[in-house]
């Protein structure tokens, strides 16, 4: 029995779901092998090799790669997966596009969005907005499975485990990356930061975000939103937090102006310690809240900011 | 260019979701069900094609016992052109979809097909792109903006850093994430016209899938209660609270 684990990184570098995933894997017992496929992403497999609990790195390193097609992607890790037990990857954008591609072409169901492993072949994960927890038992003989890594803590460090180059280059003519925007941001990314601050509709605009700022800038935190703020163009989607957002456990969470709708819960109930602040009293976001603050987030916000 | 969108038949988002005392499922008795929402952005954008002229047909597939074809009725009343009910009363899994959708379109042979990219139930995200490799063909998944240009479509996708742009060759697959569109409300009339649109009902047993899974449920349990908090008083008590009670910051 082998694992093998697709890392996540987006080429400059090793991104910590790799490191939470091979925790995740070390508790289902077999090698675990990390396949690194990106463009120029040498030193990233070198930063997974030191992972505690990985055997071999393997390292596809060609322009095809670089944007994790899916096309691409899906085709390689069949290639290098063959023989393996469990094929793993994060339930990030990335891990969610490529991956039931894999599972579909070796016959098998996929098992998304793991938040706790019973054994090799059991797997406990959020149904319904995490309104439900399913246990699942898979009795197919590969495993594909994609992990939610804010729910695993990230493996320890050892001495670098050896890293080999695989030389395949998979290029499908059907698909073709044309350009990206990648919001650029000095913070943390929301899925990695140990203190998040969200607005929501109530932010009223865009420009009010800024109010976030200082306080972000404070706390070390990275800075979110609820659907609602994302819809109405005060923010980029890449801040929405939720069931069809980003997933997010920190220390941490402050929620602004956004009232708990279970789509957003489903994505943030999970956060150690959870602060709202709302004008709403009745807002269901105060029923997860540790510490609810009743009151305008126009005078409350300047004044967090200037007591911290 | 036909359009072929999967619809699946979920419960409304809005219901609050109740374990059954077995702790084997999700108690869906009695509970108001809806099209999946991400399936009627597909729907929405299928029709926004055809108004454009870039389609000329919608055809509108859902999977399921008898009840699906409420859901069905739905994207016909959005202004699709005509439905398929394949039926059964086993639970599928997305992989037993995909077989059975990627058999609908080799018989359909459409140029493009849009699903949503995940139900709202079961929170899998894997139809798609399982139809897409088992059909062989390239997938752009979580879309927020679909343009067609000639035998191509351009597709800009949500992704964790931001916006990827990709163009993918014709026939190919879409999944809609919620900024693509926003759904119109079917009117009166186009409901009453819905109810006289074709409606083609197969078996899934005549499609030779089989359709058990390898995945067994073993338990569904309700999630862990979050302790109710207090409420503070000003700004003050919680820079407090959060420094020396939950020494968070
Ligand atoms: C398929 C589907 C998927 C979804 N996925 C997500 C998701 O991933 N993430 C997500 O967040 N939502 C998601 N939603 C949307 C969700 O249902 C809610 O509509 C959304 O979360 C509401 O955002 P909000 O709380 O910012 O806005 P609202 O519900 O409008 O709440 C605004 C809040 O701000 C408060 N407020 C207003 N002004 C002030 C002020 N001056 N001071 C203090 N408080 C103020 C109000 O009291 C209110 O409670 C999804 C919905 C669907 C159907």
């Amino acid at each position: 029995m082998a694992i093998l684990v697709y890392a996540e990184h987006d080429n400059a570098h090793l991104k910590s779901e790799t490191s939470k995933m091979i925790n995740a894997a070390g508790q289902m017992g077999g090698d675990i092998h990390v396949l690194v496929a990106g463009e120029n992403c040498q030193a990233i497999a070198e930063d997974a090799a030191k992972i505690a609990g990985v055997q071999k790195v393997i390292v596809a390193d060609a322009a095809a790669y670089k944007d994790q097609l899916a096309e691409n992607i899906a085709d390689l890790v069949l290639e290098v997966g063959e023989g393996y037990s469990h094929i793993l990857a994060a339930a990030t954008t990335t891990g969610k596009n490529f991956m039931p591609r894999v599972a579909a072409l070796l016959d098998v169901a996929q098992i998304s969005d793991i938040i706790a492993v019973e054994s090799g072949d059991t797997f406990v994960r959020p149904i319904y907005a995490g309104n439900a927890i399913a246990t699942v038992q898979s009795e197919d003989n590969v495993k594909v499975i994609t992990v939610r890594a804010s729910a695993f803590d990230a493996s320890a460090e050892q001495d670098a485990a050896p890293v080999e180059a695989s030389g395949s280059v998979i290029e499908s003519a059907k698909s073709e990356f044309v350009s990206q925007e990648l919001t650029e941001s000095e913070r943390p990314e929301l899925t990695a930061a140990d203190v998040i601050i969200s607005g929501g509709r109530g932010m009223q605009n865009g420009d009010n975000f800024a109010l976030l700022n200082g306080i972000a800038d404070k706390l070390g935190a990275a800075i979110g939103a609820s659907r609602a703020a994302v819809d109405a163009g005060f923010v980029p989607n890449d801040m929405q937090v939720g069931q069809t957002g980003k997933i997010v456990a920190p220390q941490l969470y402050i929620a602004v102006g956004i009232s708990g709708a279970i789509q957003h819960l489903a994505g943030m109930k999970d956060s150690k310690v959870i602060v709202a602040i709302n004008k709403d009293e009745e807002a269901p976001i105060f029923q997860v809240a540790d510490y609810g603050l009743v009151g305008d987030l126009f005078e409350v916000l300047p004044e967090l900011e200037s007591s911290l | 260019m036909k359009v072929l969108v999967p619809v699946k038949r979920v419960i409304d988002y809005n219901v609050k979701v109740r374990v059954n005392a077995e702790n084997t499922a999700v108690d869906l008795t009695n509970t108001k069900m809806s099209i999946n929402p991400f399936c009627e952005i597909a729907v929405e954008e299928a029709v926004r094609l055809k108004e454009k002229g870039t389609a000329t047909e919608v055809v509108v597939v859902s999977i399921g016992d008898k009840s699906c074809q409420e859901q069905i009725r739905t994207a016909l009343a959005l202004g699709a052109d005509r439905g398929i009910q394949i039926d059964t009363d086993v639970n599928l899994d997305s992989l037993q979809v995909a077989k059975l959708l990627a058999k609908v379109v080799e018989e359909e042979e459409p140029g493009l097909v849009i699903l949503g990219k995940q139900s709202i139930d079961s929170d899998n995200n894997q139809t798609g792109q399982m139809l897409a490799a088992l059909c062989g063909l390239p997938q752009g998944t979580f879309a927020s903006e679909v343009a067609i240009e000639g035998d191509a479509v351009s597709v800009t996708r949500e992704v964790d850093g931001g916006l990827q742009t990709v163009k993918l060759a014709l026939p190919a697959i879409v999944t809609t994430d919620l900024r693509l569109n926003e759904p119109r409300y079917a009117s009166l009339p186009n409901i009453m016209k819905a109810k006289r649109k074709p409606l083609a009902v197969k078996s899934a047993a005549d499609f030779g899938v089989a359709l058990e899974s390898k995945v067994k449920v073993l338990k569904v349990t309700p999630p862990a209660e979050r302790q109710g908090g207090i409420k503070v008083a000003d700004v003050a008590e919680l820079v407090d609270k959060l420094k020396t009670e939950a020494k968070v910051i």
